[in-house]
């Protein structure tokens, strides 16, 4: 993908040359050609991403009880297809995989968000509690309350925000310290799910398979009501997020540093942490709390596009990318059983995640 | 290992002392616990009238049935997974070497809930002999994967963090292939869901006498882990120089804590912090001897589990609260208040 050979060093066709001495014009030379690199392995990767994100959408649009040829699909889209084929793949079908892309989206971002910001691969928000804490007040709003689908939504973000709220004032003392941030995290998410367990167990069996569901993450009763706040929401978010995360590079330099160069250290990462935490809110709330998405995002970026900026939108996209595919092979998994998406993205995730453990436990990083 | 015993003991003078008051006092709480756990319920009944059911040979009236067929069983079985969850922390805690290790975290829980999903589901076993075996091979080979991502076996330090994230991605993983059988299966799911949740109420005598030959054969090996455990405390490499085998010594604590809590989550099924709670409650009384803290943690365990289940009782009337979400929703905070000292974390 990132084509050593096709990169030279130094550009052929470069700046003139600068009389500044021997060693400075290499040094010069050197940087130029290795941003040159960068950039087009940015490039290649992105546009790799971004085609199988498009390829990966209109699959999804076009399989299923009725198959519509993906040329009909675009057809659809583009409004000069037959009102049938429209109505299948509008209605029915196109819900469910924007729900997916945006889902996939927003997870992928807040995953690798989060990570930079604590400087700790494992600090993604279902690791951390934060899709736990959204999880307990979304099954508690159904049990106990009986609230409906956007009634579930709305308690689902707000546990997601309080919970963090929790963790960040449990974690506040001494500045922001990634390993106990995520140790506070487990557990209190290990509490909140034992409270979810207790739930399980008043509801009606019904009432607790649809929670299950729920509980796994699922894109299967995605509808307008849902993908419209969701959509809306990612508008908002995602921009913010890619805007407010220029300051990381210099936030990465430490707190004293980013001080000196003029950066508001403490607002800038609690905004930053605002926007990622909405976007897992805005996530869990559309489709339930889809597992192990946000945490592998980030370091599958990072290996597309090298470290730095430009690994927040391919990790995006590859969030997204990821939460289409699962969906289709869950569809397909078992026969006559549409599965919830999570079912598909834990098996992947959980594997990673040990390999992850296994390998920074070798390097002595954890 | 006399030398370092006689080290030890001329080091802390009154010792000796403060283990028999710490020993009797928990043998205190521990009666009044079961005491507790006899009287206190949904209905009122008379200390005489308890009394008279278990020793008396009165006619079988509805109340002595309460307590002979709902309090007793559920006060048996409490008993015997709070001592084996009890001791299984101790010998998680000083087999990692790692304050915040548990049977819950090591993964042990949720090896041995599919291995019990896939009993049910796959093979129709329905009675808890048959659970347990499973139990026992999801929990081992749980331990065996979070063990290995986690590093025990090599050095024998084992990095917080590591150990709580390999747990959290097991449980993840292992949660996943649960939830496929769980939804393809309603009346599982409905089975599942009132096990998992980790409780010792409405569970009869049997199943304590099930579970029984297991802990207690996993208690006895685990009596003798005390030096082992001391041992392994110093590090691989002054063990060995005490001439001991950290390996030898390491298999066989983490068969007596595969065996301990194996048994208890397919009987109660996974209750979690009990485990975290009593080494350190122990620690704080009696320093960190093993060899008394494995003993001390036989009363202890179950006093505790007992106290969470008596709790559950009054807490929400006229429903209750399943043992395992007490202790869960107790020992979070404890949990998160080790983790906050600055030791626990480099």
């Amino acid at each position: 993908m990132d084509a050593p050979q096709a990169a030279p060093l130094a550009r052929p066709g470069g700046a003139p040359p600068h009389d500044a001495g021997g060693t400075g014009r290499e040094d010069a030379g050197v940087l130029r050609g290795l941003r040159a690199r960068r950039r087009r392995r940015l490039l290649v990767s992105g546009a790799a991403i971004a085609a199988a994100v498009v390829i990966a959408f209109v699959v999804t649009l076009s399989v299923g009880a009725r198959p519509v040829a993906p040329l009909d699909v675009l057809a659809a889209l583009t409004g000069s297809a037959s009102p049938g084929t429209e109505l299948v793949v509008l209605r029915l079908r196109l819900p469910r995989a924007l729900t997916a892309l945006l889902v996939g989206t927003a997870l992928g971002l807040a995953g690798a968000l989060f990570q930079r910001l604590l400087r700790n691969r494992l600090a993604s928000p279902d690791i951390i509690g934060i899709s736990a804490g959204a999880s307990a007040a979304a099954v508690a709003g159904t049990v106990l309350l009986g609230l409906s689908a956007t009634g579930v939504s709305v308690a689902a973000v707000l546990g997601a925000l309080a919970t963090t709220a929790l963790i960040l004032a449990l974690t506040h003392r001494d500045g922001l310290h990634g390993v106990r941030f995520v140790l506070v995290g487990v557990g209190i998410g290990s509490g909140l799910l034992a409270v979810v367990s207790f739930l399980m167990i008043r509801a009606s069996l019904t009432s607790a398979q649809e929670n299950l569901v729920w509980l796994t993450g699922s894109v299967n009763q995605a509808d307008w009501s849902r993908t419209v706040p969701l959509t809306v929401a990612c508008a908002a978010l995602v921009p913010a997020a890619l805007v407010l995360a220029r300051a990381l590079p210099r936030l990465e330099l430490g707190d004293d540093t980013a001080t000196a160069l003029g950066l508001p250290v403490g607002r800038v990462r609690l905004a930053l942490i605002a926007v990622g935490v909405l976007l897992v809110a805005a996530a869990v709330a559309a489709a339930g709390p889809v597992s192990f998405v946000a945490l592998v995002c980030g370091p599958l970026a990072t290996r597309a596009a090298g470290p730095g900026r430009g690994s927040l939108p391919h990790a995006a996209g590859i969030g997204a990318l990821l939460v289409l595919a699962s969906d289709l092979v869950a569809r397909y998994l078992v026969a006559d059983v549409a599965l919830p998406v999570g079912v598909v993205t834990g098996a992947i995730g959980a594997p990673y995640l040990l390999l992850l453990l296994a390998r920074a436990r070798t390097r002595g990083t954890t | 290992m006399t030398a370092l015993r006689d080290t030890q003991a001329a080091a802390v003078p009154g010792r000796r002392g403060r283990v028999r008051r710490t020993a009797l006092l928990l043998v205190v709480l521990l009666a009044g616990a079961v005491a507790a756990s006899m009287l206190v319920g949904a209905g009122h009944l008379p200390p005489a009238v308890v009394a008279d059911a278990l020793f008396g040979d009165g006619p079988v009236t509805p109340q002595s049935l309460v307590v002979t067929d709902v309090r007793l069983p559920r006060t048996v079985l409490a008993v015997l997974a709070g001592a084996a969850l009890g001791v299984a922390g101790v010998l998680a805690q000083g087999m990692t070497r790692n304050p915040i290790a548990e049977p819950g975290l090591l993964g042990l829980n949720s090896g041995a809930a599919l291995a019990v999903v896939l009993a049910i589901g796959l093979f129709g076993v329905s009675t808890l002999t048959g659970y347990v075996w499973f139990g026992f091979a999801g929990a081992a080979l749980a331990a065996v994967v979070v063990g290995g991502v986690a590093g025990i076996g090599r050095s024998g330090t084992v990095s917080p963090a590591a150990l709580a994230l390999a747990g959290a991605a097991v449980a993840a993983g292992l949660g996943s292939v649960i939830t496929v059988f769980l939804l393809t299966n309603p009346a599982l799911f409905d089975d599942y869901r009132f096990w998992q949740v980790g409780s010792v109420a409405g569970r009869d005598l049997s199943i304590a006498a099930q579970a029984a030959p297991f802990i207690v054969a996993g208690l006895v090996i685990a009596l003798t882990c005390g030096p082992r455990l001391n041992a392994l405390a110093l590090g691989d490499d002054v063990a060995r120089s005490f001439g001991r085998r950290p390996g030898a010594d390491r298999l066989v604590c983490g068969i007596a804590l595969v065996l301990l809590a194996g048994a208890a989550t397919a009987a109660a099924g996974p209750i979690a912090f009990v485990g975290l709670a009593v080494p350190h409650l122990l620690r704080g009384l009696t320093g960190p001897d093993h060899r008394t803290l494995l003993p001390l943690a036989l009363p202890a365990g179950p006093a505790l589990l007992l106290l969470a289940d008596v709790l559950g009782r009054v807490v929400i009337p006229p429903g209750e609260v399943q043992a395992g979400v007490v202790t869960a929703v107790i020992g979070a905070p404890l949990f998160v208040a080790l983790v906050r000292r600055r030791r626990v974390v480099r």
